[in-house]
């Protein structure tokens, strides 16, 4: 596996700039979604107004994590 | 078992259990301060940390991520174990705060994925994700368009000059609307020449999109397109190209960004499209 980013990509990349609400987009709405062991139930996490109600619930037989990846 | 466990396993990425990967984790410390390193099993591996059970624990990470200050350190945290890893060439991140309760669970999670996480690792090899925004640039418009005003409206009342100079901000939010419209629709099909995958984000809106920056417009559209890592540049400058000339519109190109806009099966989830 080799690497085709550069050194400035690489910097960008772990850039502590980078603005929040572009990382919350990606961080809550993408990124694999896995039965951890806690399951974060963000589908209704409102980020216009900063409302951040995240629920979550421990997965269980009875209640199992909804069909992920 | 009689005591309660000290640590939980905290999860940022799934990517090949390679050198390269082994020697990355080592010099990362995750959202928690603490050392990262991976679990492996077979040809996957995981980024993980471990993470005190009382502050990753059911209530403590609820509490968390309900506290704007709070959850931006742990965002921030995750952000930057997948950002120094995405230059290894392929990691899937992880959504924020997926936590397991010992590194057994981890490899059982990789297991069983594997035939889900090898195509996909396979497919986002080598590519990276751009963010592209676009924004109406009302306060651009009416600060360049202030002085002109005064000039023009000079012979009138103040009262005529006041409706005067509020008839034309709002021609010009009219304006600056439809050109950001036409301008998204000339980036998406300038971007799609490149990008082998779009996903549209919901406009930002909010308190937090105005903290990005000040002159902020409205958000019309935020995309993030999955961009061959050697095209990426060109990315970039046909984007902004595809900007130029462009009055009433601001357009931000973030990134490069590990593929997390990517890292989902092709499913119900998002809003996926071919670029």
């Amino acid at each position: 596996m080799s690497t085709s980013l550069d050194e400035e990509d690489t910097r960008a990349l772990a850039g502590r700039e980078v603005a929040l609400i572009d990382i919350l987009d990606r961080l809550l709405q993408g990124g694999v979604v896995l039965a951890g062991d806690l399951v974060l139930s963000i589908a209704d996490v409102d980020l216009v107004r900063i409302d951040l109600r995240a629920v979550i619930a421990p997965v269980d037989a009875e209640h199992p994590a909804p069909p992920l990846l | 078992m009689t005591d309660i466990a000290q640590h939980m396993v905290y999860a940022y990425a799934v990517l090949r259990p390679t050198p390269e990967a082994a020697r990355a984790v080592a010099a990362l410390r995750g959202v928690a301060d603490e050392q990262v390193g991976l679990v492996e099993t077979g040809d996957l591996a995981a980024a993980v940390g471990p993470v005190p059970a009382r502050e990753f624990g059911e209530a403590a990470l609820k509490a968390r991520l309900e506290e704007l200050p709070r959850l931006e350190t742990l965002a921030r945290g995750h952000h930057g174990v997948v950002a120094a890893l995405a230059p290894l060439g392929a990691v899937l991140p992880l959504r924020l705060a997926t936590v397991y309760r010992d590194e057994d669970r981890v490899r059982q999670m990789l297991q069983e994925r594997r035939d889900e996480f090898l195509p996909l690792l396979e497919r986002l090899t080598g590519h990276v994700e751009w963010g592209v925004k676009v924004y109406t640039d009302a306060g651009g418009e009416t600060a360049a368009a202030a002085p002109e005003d005064d000039a023009g409206d000079s012979g009138l009342s103040p009262g005529r000059a006041y409706l005067a100079a509020r008839r034309r901000r709002r021609r010009g939010a009219e304006d600056a609307w439809q050109a950001a419209v036409r301008t998204a629709a000339r980036i998406a099909d300038e971007a799609g020449e490149i990008a082998v995958e779009r996903v549209a984000h919901r406009p930002q809106r909010g308190e937090l999109a105005k903290a990005g920056g000040a002159e902020a417009g409205e958000n019309i559209a935020n995309d993030a397109y999955l961009v061959p890592a050697d095209r990426a540049e060109d990315f970039r400058a046909r984007v902004l190209a595809a900007t130029e000339g462009q009055e009433g519109v601001r357009v931000e190109v973030t990134g490069p960004w590990a593929p997390y806009s990517f890292a989902l099966p092709p499913a119900p989830v998002a809003h996926r499209e071919s670029a």
